[in-house]
């Protein structure tokens, strides 16, 4: 699976918790413009851990603030 | 090292106040200045002049039916617990100047682990200072860089603040979903280290974990576990040892954490455990090794309600019946409730928001009914809840004054 691929997946899966539909970049940030509380972020990453068969500790979601920098870190825990 | 790592945080930009760092708590200190100055009684600053009995108090000059203490056997009152706090004032004075691995360990705190061993048929007791410092010592220094907590993520912050301070890799799941639970499990790479973190009764909603099935399944994954039963001890279960015995799996859990602050009637935190390597948490657990330990007053009192605990079956029977009366009734009168069922001690009333729970609050308290108000960031999914914590010594006639009380409230405010 390469980056455009899993592009396409997150931006399926951010959908349905895009509630005030935010045009999601590589610069869109969870805390700041799609302003996800702790709850939203749980099911959310529980969402992608699913569909990646991946595990996203809350460490590493610290390091996550864009959308980018989300899709870089499923790249590279799905090809590694 | 990733980059991203490498690099400090960089400045968050300020408004207003520069380099305030108190600026950061601006909102906060706003939305409380708004809610005050409609001329609300802060809920956090409620003293309690006078206490007359587990039950009652003088609360802003009048009195007051506790219905937010976390007393739930009634221990603060017992004679005998009295007693045993002013033997021990007088026989070994007011503190102990230090920590238990230096000065700080006297034959009252054997005593009390003594009578943690026995109370719950473990081989090992270890006392904290609070119940906050043993999740906060002992989560953070079983589980470290590399290894993995799967936790619920309506877990208490002492258990998240243990997490943090452990740098081991913290995976939360949906709260009480097992399911959940499992599949991060199954996901975390082989040959980590894995620690389960659960609580027996979670203290928002007063709702039980699925402990049996969730422990069976943390087992079959290799993961030791944690039970926090903070909020069942000396209530739930045959023995009054928590819901890990009502389920059935006591001899499955590797870490019982509890307090001494609710159903024990004093101050202070505790594990117990059967892990041969157990004892060596006394030199290696720094929120152990780096405190002062509990006065002798308060290990003394504490070891006697203890041993008083194992034989409250008569107290909690009657505990459960104001449980599930309370709860019947508020569920009657139109009241949004926690759980379905009554499950613990805990009966949380859910409000609309925080305006009309502050109001509903203040209502009670004219009443003469002190509840807690909780509110985000301690409460789940942003709800505003009225908690009430029942008691063992609040009489059936209380529980009955309480009722009317709310629903005076209740209508007053027009929740109801």
């Amino acid at each position: 699976m390469d980056r455009a691929q899993i592009d396409a997946k997150i931006r399926e899966l951010i959908e349905p918790f895009n509630k005030k539909e935010v045009a999601i970049t590589e610069e869109t940030t969870f805390a700041g413009d799609l302003e996800f509380d702790s709850l939203t972020v749980m099911d959310f990453v529980a969402a992608i851990e699913d569909e990646f068969d991946i595990i996203i500790s809350m460490n590493q979601q610290a390091e996550i603030e864009n959308y980018g920098q989300l899709v870089d870190a499923v790249e590279k825990m799905v090809t590694t | 090292m990733s980059e991203g790592i490498s690099q400090p945080d960089q400045p968050v930009e300020r408004e207003g106040d520069g380099q305030d760092l108190f600026s950061k708590f601006d909102p906060l200190i706003q939305q409380r200045h708004d809610l005050l100055s409609a001329g609300l009684t802060d809920p956090f600053s409620l003293v309690m002049e006078k206490v007359l009995s587990p039950t009652r108090a003088i609360c802003n000059g009048r009195d007051t039916i506790l219905l937010g203490t976390y007393n739930y056997m009634g221990m603060t009152f017992d004679p005998d617990v009295i007693e045993a706090g002013k033997d021990a004032l007088d026989n070994f004075g007011s503190g102990t100047t230090g920590s238990r691995v230096l000065n700080g360990t006297y034959q009252g705190h054997k005593e009390c682990e003594d009578a943690l061993r026995e109370f719950y048929g473990m081989d090992h007791a270890m006392v904290f200072s609070t119940g906050y410092q043993a999740n906060l010592g002992i989560i953070s220094t079983i589980a470290g860089k590399g290894d993995y907590v799967v936790l619920d993520i309506d877990s208490h912050a002492s258990i998240y603040d243990g997490c943090a301070m452990g740098n081991a890799e913290i995976v939360p799941f949906k709260h009480n979903d097992i399911e959940a639970m499992e599949k991060r499990l199954k996901r975390i790479p082989e040959g980590a280290g894995k620690l389960v973190v659960l609580e027996g009764v979670y203290s928002m909603l007063g709702d039980v974990a699925p402990l049996a099935e969730m422990v069976r399944i943390a087992k079959s994954h290799g993961a030791m576990v944690l039970v926090d039963e903070a909020h069942s001890m000396g209530f739930i279960g045959e023995n009054g040892r928590g819901v890990c015995e009502a389920a059935g799996i006591m001899d499955q859990c590797d870490f019982i954490i509890g307090t001494f602050s609710k159903s024990v009637g004093t101050v202070g935190g505790f594990c117990v455990s059967n892990h041969p390597k157990f004892e060596i948490m006394r030199l290696v657990c720094r929120p152990y090794v780096f405190t002062a330990s509990l006065p002798p007053s308060v290990v003394a009192t504490a070891a006697t309600s203890i041993r008083k605990l194992m034989h409250g079956g008569n107290k909690r029977a009657h505990l459960w019946e104001n449980s599930k009366r309370l709860h019947g009734g508020l569920k009657d009168l139109g009241f949004k409730l926690g759980t379905e069922e009554p499950q613990s001690a805990i009966v949380a009333v859910i409000m609309p928001d925080l305006e009309q729970g502050a109001a509903m609050w203040e209502a009670l308290l004219h009443e003469g009914l002190y509840v807690n108000l909780a509110r985000p960031p301690a409460t789940p999914a942003n709800m505003t809840l009225l908690r009430c914590s029942l008691c063992a010594e609040h009489s059936e006639e209380e529980v009955g004054t309480i009722l009317g009380m709310f629903e005076r409230a209740g209508k007053a405010v027009g929740i109801i």
